[in-house]
Order: C-alpha cells, then sequence, then structure tokens
C-alpha cells in the first residue's frame, strides 16, 4: 500500500477520476463571470482525462485475479475484518462502465464543439458533474457513497434536461424525471439504513460479510426489494419507466447522448453489484423466486418499450422507448444471477450503449439539418443530407438488432445461453419479438426520414410528443458540421467493433466471475487472500445462436418493410382485430400521461408489487 | 427500544407520497417530496438512537461516555443536504414553468388537454 501523497498503485488514481471532473467544473463555474474562453477545450481536457484513467484501471482490472481495492486515505482493515474507512472496489466491468460513461461524455463534447453559444459554460460543468458521478458510482465500494453519487449524477441530469428553460416541455419533462428519480432514491436510502440499521456497516463487503451468516428474514427482503425498486427506477423498468420518454426526448442532444447511452444502465449495474456483494449469500437459497422476478419485470418491460417504440413519430421519442426495451433485455441477464449472463449484458449494454448514443447523434443532425425529429414533419427531408447519414443509422439498428457478429450480437448470445441453462429456455422469444419490433421501428423511422419511403402520416402523433418545433441551433442549417459525422461515425464503429475485440468474450467472462464471486470482493476488502476460482468455462455460441440472430434481423427488416408499404401483405388481418389492437395500444399510450401524479403513483404501485412478490418468492 | 419511531418514519413516506400523487399544485407537490425525504431522516437517526446515550461530541464529556452512533448522523447531514439540492433545482423549475404558462395545477400542464 502506498503511502500518501506518493501514489504508487495505479488503482489510487481512482479517486482522480472522480474527483478531477468536480474540480473542473467548479472552477468552470466560478470563472464564469471573468472569463468564458476556452470553456470547451478545458472540459474536453478533463474527460480526456477521465477517459486515460478508466482506461488503465481497465486494463488494472483485468489483469487481476479479483477486485482492485483503492482505499481512500490509506486506511487499512483492522484484523478480524473491520473495515475502516471508505475505498474503491472495482472489478474490469465496473472500470469498462466508467469507460462507457467517459467515452459518451467526450462524445456529447465532440457534438458541441461548434456551438458554443448554444451550450454555454454551465452546460460544460454540469456535464462534468454528471461524469464524476457516473465514474464514482461504478467504481465504489461503499452503499452510502454509492448513494451519494447516484444523487450527484441524478441532480446534474435534472438539470441538463431542463437546460433549455425557455422551453415548456423541457421543464415538464425534467420535473418528471426528477420527481420519480427522488422518489426512487429516497426507497434506496431507506433500504440501506434498514441494512445498516442490522448490520452496522456501510461497506458492501462488510455488509454482505455480515448477513452472509445467517438466514434472511423480512428485514433483508424488503431492504432488497426497496435499494433493487429504487435502482429499476433509474433503469426504467416498467412500471418505474414512464419518466424516461419525457424526459429523453426534451433534453438538449448532447446530453440525451450521454443518457441513452449509459444512464439507465446504471440502474441494471447497481442491481446487479449490490445483489452480488450483499444479498447474494442470504437470498442464495431463494435464488429462484428472486429469479423469476427481476425477470418478470425485466421481460414486461422488453416487450412494453418494444410496442410503445413501433407507434412513436418523436424520434427521440422513439429512441427512448428502444432504451427502455433494450434495458428490459439487459435485465433479463441481470435478472438471471449467473456470471456468464452477467457477462452477456456487460457486453450487451457497453454495444447498445455506444449505438445508441451514434444514433442518438444521427437524430441530432436530422434536427440540424431539417429542424424537426417529427417523421411526419421530415418525411424524405434527409434526402439532402450527406449519403453516409443514412449508412450510419442502418448500421447502428442492425447493430442493435444484434447482427451477427457485430455490435450487441454475443452480449445476447451469451445471455440467452445462460437463460436455457437456468431453465428459462422461452428468453429467446422475448428477445425475438423486442429486437424485431424495436429494429422494425427504427428501420422505418429511417427509411421515412433518408429515403421518403412509405406514406406521409399525420395522424399517429402522440399527445406527449413535444409540441413546439426544436431549434436547437441557431446557425445556418445547410450543412452539418463534420464533428458531428465523426462523433456519430465513432460511436457507431465502436459499437460494431466491440464484438472483435481480441478475446472480448472470454475477457467479459473472467471479469463477470469475479464480478460475481462474493467471497474475492470480501476478501480483497476485508484484507485477506483472494480464494483461487476454478477456471472459467469458455461458453458456447453455436449455430443455432448464429440463426436465429439473422432470422431476427432478417423479420426486423420484413416488418419495416411491411409497415413502409414496400411489401404486399398476403392476408388482411380482421378489421376486429386491428381495431382491438388499436385501441389497446392507444389505452397503453394514454398510460403516459406526463402527470406527476400519475407516475408516482405507477412508482408507488411497483414497489409493491415487487415488495409482494419477493416476498412471496423468499 | 421502541417500534415508533420507526411507524412515524413510514407514515411520513407514506403521507408524502400520498401528498404527491393527489396534488393540485406543483409547489405542494415539491414539498410533498421533502416530506418523503424527511421520512429517511427519522429513520436514519432512530436507527443510531439508543435511549440515555450521550450526543457523539466529546469536547466536554469523558471519553468513555456511551453516545449514539454518529455514522447515522453524518448519513442524516448528507441527506439534508441532498434533499436541498433537489428542492431548490425543482423549485427553479417551477418557477420557470410558471412564467411561460402562467399556472402550476397538474391539469392546467396536462399535455393530453389539447
Amino acid at each position: 500500500m502506498s503511502s500518501i501523497p506518493f501514489a504508487t498503485d495505479l488503482a489510487d488514481l481512482a479517486p482522480v477520476a472522480v474527483a478531477g471532473p468536480f474540480l473542473v467544473a467548479a472552477i468552470l463555474v466560478t470563472a464564469l463571470p471573468f472569463t468564458r474562453r476556452h470553456v470547451e477545450l478545458i472540459a474536453a481536457l478533463a474527460t480526456s482525462l477521465v477517459v486515460a484513467l478508466c482506461v488503465a484501471l481497465l486494463l488494472k482490472a483485468l489483469h487481476e485475479t479479483g477486485p482492485v481495492v483503492s482505499r481512500l486515505g490509506g486506511w487499512q482493515p483492522r484484523p478480524g475484518g473491520v473495515v475502516v474507512g471508505i475505498n474503491f472496489t472495482f472489478d474490469s466491468l465496473g472500470a469498462a462502465l466508467a469507460l462507457l460513461a467517459a467515452v459518451l461524455v467526450a462524445a456529447a463534447q465532440a457534438f458541441t464543439l461548434r456551438f458554443a453559444a448554444a451550450v454555454g459554460a454551465t452546460f460544460h460543468a454540469l456535464l462534468l458533474v454528471f461524469l464524476g458521478g457516473l465514474v464514482g458510482f461504478a467504481l465504489t465500494g461503499d452503499l452510502f457513497n454509492m448513494f451519494v453519487f447516484f444523487e450527484l449524477m441524478s441532480v446534474s441530469a435534472y438539470a441538463l434536461t431542463a437546460y433549455r428553460i425557455e422551453r415548456a416541455d423541457s421543464l415538464q419533462g425534467a420535473l418528471t424525471f426528477a420527481f420519480t428519480n427522488s422518489v426512487g432514491a429516497i426507497m434506496i436510502l431507506f433500504g440501506i439504513a434498514l441494512l445498516y440499521g442490522r448490520t452496522g456497516a456501510l461497506n458492501l463487503a462488510a455488509v454482505g460479510q455480515a448477513l452472509a451468516g445467517r438466514e434472511s428474514d423480512g428485514l433483508v427482503v424488503v431492504a432488497f426489494a426497496m435499494i433493487t425498486g429504487g435502482f429499476l427506477v433509474k433503469a426504467a423498468i416498467v412500471p418505474f419507466h414512464f419518466w424516461l420518454a419525457d424526459a429523453y426526448a426534451v433534453a438538449p442532444t448532447p446530453a440525451g447522448i450521454v443518457f441513452t447511452g449509459v444512464m439507465s444502465d446504471l440502474g441494471i449495474y447497481a442491481v446487479a453489484r449490490i445483489y452480488q456483494t450483499v444479498f447474494q449469500a442470504p437470498l442464495a437459497p431463494h435464488a429462484g423466486g428472486v429469479r423469476a422476478v427481476l425477470i418478470g419485470f425485466a421481460v414486461a418491460t422488453a416487450l412494453l418499450g418494444a410496442v410503445m417504440a413501433l407507434g412513436q413519430d418523436h424520434l427521440k421519442r422513439l429512441l427512448a422507448f428502444v432504451t427502455i426495451s433494450q434495458i428490459g433485455l439487459g435485465l433479463i441477464g441481470v435478472g438471471l444471477l449467473t456470471p456468464d449472463a452477467t457477462a452477456g449484458v456487460a457486453l450487451l449494454i457497453s454495444a447498445d450503449g455506444l449505438l445508441r448514443a451514434g444514433l442518438f447523434v444521427c437524430l441530432g443532425a436530422v434536427l440540424h439539418r431539417c429542424g424537426s425529429v417529427y417523421q411526419s414533419r421530415v418525411h424524405g427531408a434527409g434526402k439532402a443530407m450527406q449519403r453516409v447519414w443514412p449508412v450510419l443509422f442502418t448500421a447502428g439498428t442492425l447493430g442493435l438488432a444484434a447482427l451477427p457478429p457485430f455490435g450487441a450480437f454475443w452480449g445476447k448470445a451469451l445471455i440467452e445461453g445462460a437463460a436455457a441453462d437456468q431453465g428459462y429456455g422461452w428468453i429467446p422469444a422475448v428477445f425475438f419479438v423486442a429486437t424485431v419490433l424495436t429494429a422494425a421501428a427504427l428501420l422505418r423511422a429511417g427509411a421515412r426520414v433518408f429515403l421518403g419511403w412509405g406514406a406521409q402520416s399525420t395522424s399517429s402523433s402522440d399527445p406527449r410528443e413535444p409540441k413546439a418545433e426544436e431549434r436547437e441551433l441557431e446557425e445556418s442549417r445547410r450543412r452539418v458540421p463534420q464533428a458531428m459525422l465523426a462523433s456519430a461515425a465513432a460511436l457507431i464503429l465502436a459499437g460494431l467493433a466491440l464484438g472483435a475485440l481480441p478475446r472480448v468474450i472470454d475477457r467479459a467472462q473472467q471479469g463477470a466471475h469475479v464480478f460475481a464471486d462474493r467471497e474475492a470482493y470480501a476478501a480483497a476488502v476485508l484484507g485477506r487472500p483472494i480464494p483461487t476460482r476454478p477456471p472459467v468455462a469458455a461458453a458456447h455460441i453455436g449455430a443455432f445462436e448464429v440463426v436465429l440472430a439473422l432470422v431476427t434481423v432478417l423479420a426486423a427488416v420484413a416488418l419495416a418493410a411491411m409497415l413502409l408499404g414496400r411489401v404486399r401483405i398476403p392476408f388482411t388481418p380482421p378489421a376486429g382485430l386491428r381495431r382491438a389492437a388499436e385501441r389497446g395500444f392507444l389505452r397503453l399510450r394514454r398510460l403516459h400521461s406526463g402527470q406527476i401524479g400519475d407516475y408516482v403513483a405507477w412508482a408507488t404501485l411497483g414497489f409493491a408489487v415487487l415488495g409482494g412478490t419477493l416476498a412471496l418468492a423468499t | 427500544m421502541s417500534f415508533l419511531p420507526y411507524v412515524v418514519a413510514v407514515w411520513v413516506c407514506v403521507i408524502g407520497l400520498y401528498g404527491i400523487v393527489t396534488s393540485r399544485h406543483l409547489i405542494h407537490a415539491i414539498i410533498c417530496l421533502s416530506v418523503v425525504q424527511s421520512s429517511t431522516y427519522v429513520l436514519l437517526l432512530a436507527i443510531g438512537y439508543r435511549k440515555g446515550y450521550a450526543a457523539p461530541i466529546f469536547i466536554d464529556i469523558p471519553r468513555s461516555t456511551k453516545a449514539v452512533d454518529p455514522v447515522v448522523q453524518a448519513l442524516t447531514l448528507t441527506d439534508v443536504v441532498v434533499g436541498g439540492a433537489v428542492t431548490a433545482l425543482l423549485l427553479a423549475i417551477a418557477v420557470q414553468l410558471d412564467k411561460h404558462l402562467g399556472t402550476l395545477d397538474p391539469d392546467e400542464l396536462d399535455p393530453l388537454r389539447d
């Protein structure tokens, strides 16, 4: 262990990746009355520093057999396993999530590069606070710190959403976002307080160790339900999901890039992290029940998000529902509670996060060039854009649809394999339906905007869609700046190429096995030797998964072509069925009312259902 | 050990949620959110409290005096700060919204209305 202030271990640099952005943000805001010069440059330098540090931490974590511990202030654990002080404890999965966040923030900054007038110094400062909170959240090993970083990130995200205070819909989106997420955060704190009351500890490893000795009881289950439910609000899992589409649709594009790419993913990361370190041992006898409950919520989310995505006219809102659906798919993997499924989730959320962020940049470019993001209003308007945009958009969509061997395919295949092992052989069907619907919605939107295909409809606009025309950037709309194109291309190519990294599946599996190893986590934090782990059996991804994925992509393309009227349907569905489906969809849409009261009521119901089903299951 | 503080904490939480759900005014809803937040203060302090123990400030009392848990008090302080930040931001948003729309009634803000 190093002596402060001379850090000899790379892990001791972890706090810099958290404190750095906060410090720079504070400097930017303090200097605001005096100078606005070089704001972008300073912010970009800070983000680059975080990216570099996260890469270093990721490499370090990949080389270790257990989690990496960085003890703030050099406080060593007392003999007998008492942790003093607060520490950062992370493995390759945590470091990778922090890296993803930093990369997306860098992309968002690149997006704003040419528009200093449109986004001021405050925006950059908020983005940096958001980044600091995110990185801290991904790296920390302490329950209460998790809560604090979570709140730091959330509050700056509310402010980013409401950044354009001259627009009423931005403010309303930020309000529903802030209310539902604050309720979630309060529930998390309730759960943390209960755990502290039971164990007298806040360190994840220490709490887990204290709970490991005895059987779970009502208090442990209630704490688990409250903490999990709170994080599911952030992850926008049904019925906690209502805020997400309202907020993402109105957030400024650079903020939306980061939100859609990484914010919801943090919610399911937290559920997995806390389950594996704290609740794994006491809930082990009831793992089957917990699995069923989490997967139930996840499947509902994946399907509802996909159906809603298909019915959106507003492109950002469409992508928001795609996000919801995909986080649902991610939660399926988390809910399976096995290391291989977790490895799949890690691959899935990093590839999908990059691709969704890339698509969001594409939407930003459409907005910039065509002045709107309503499919009905920009129908065919994308023809005037450079030909590379439709290509990027399609590539991103196919990556999201898990076209082998790109992007999300490996993660999806790992999750499906793990599901079959756990007796959830029907999970691929959920993946199939959700992926086909979301990909078809995106492909249809792309064909409408960039090619002018399909009938120009005006009737299907959602009442929750923002009404006013978006005028994000006041500059000339003649051409899209190269910085936008560069960040879209970089994000989408990175998302596609992720699966091609050397031994990426193998490494994700190794990381996930460290992630899920409670004993190793506790040993590393409490200063005991890390127990040796049996070697990880390589996951088998066979021809079946490849064929299934190809069929999924083909089905999505076929559905999109059908919806665009490019392909004649050989049969006409009975009128009664169609009307029933339309009425059902309208009812579903009406639930997304934009009312804070309704959303909080749904969230409360969600907590009740989660707690009730968990109580029954354990 | 009394159960009363825990009952109060749950009650305050539930009544605050009820207030948000049935609120007819945005400022009222924001205050209700801070009511929900206050339930966590009660809960945290209740967890650390021991009857007859001193406050955990050892300036003028012997070091060996039994004191209540200072950790939860630190947590409560942090929580108060977080709650203050959220409330301030929400109020600022409400003020802006009122400037635009001239009302803070959720039904008037209802985008489904027209």
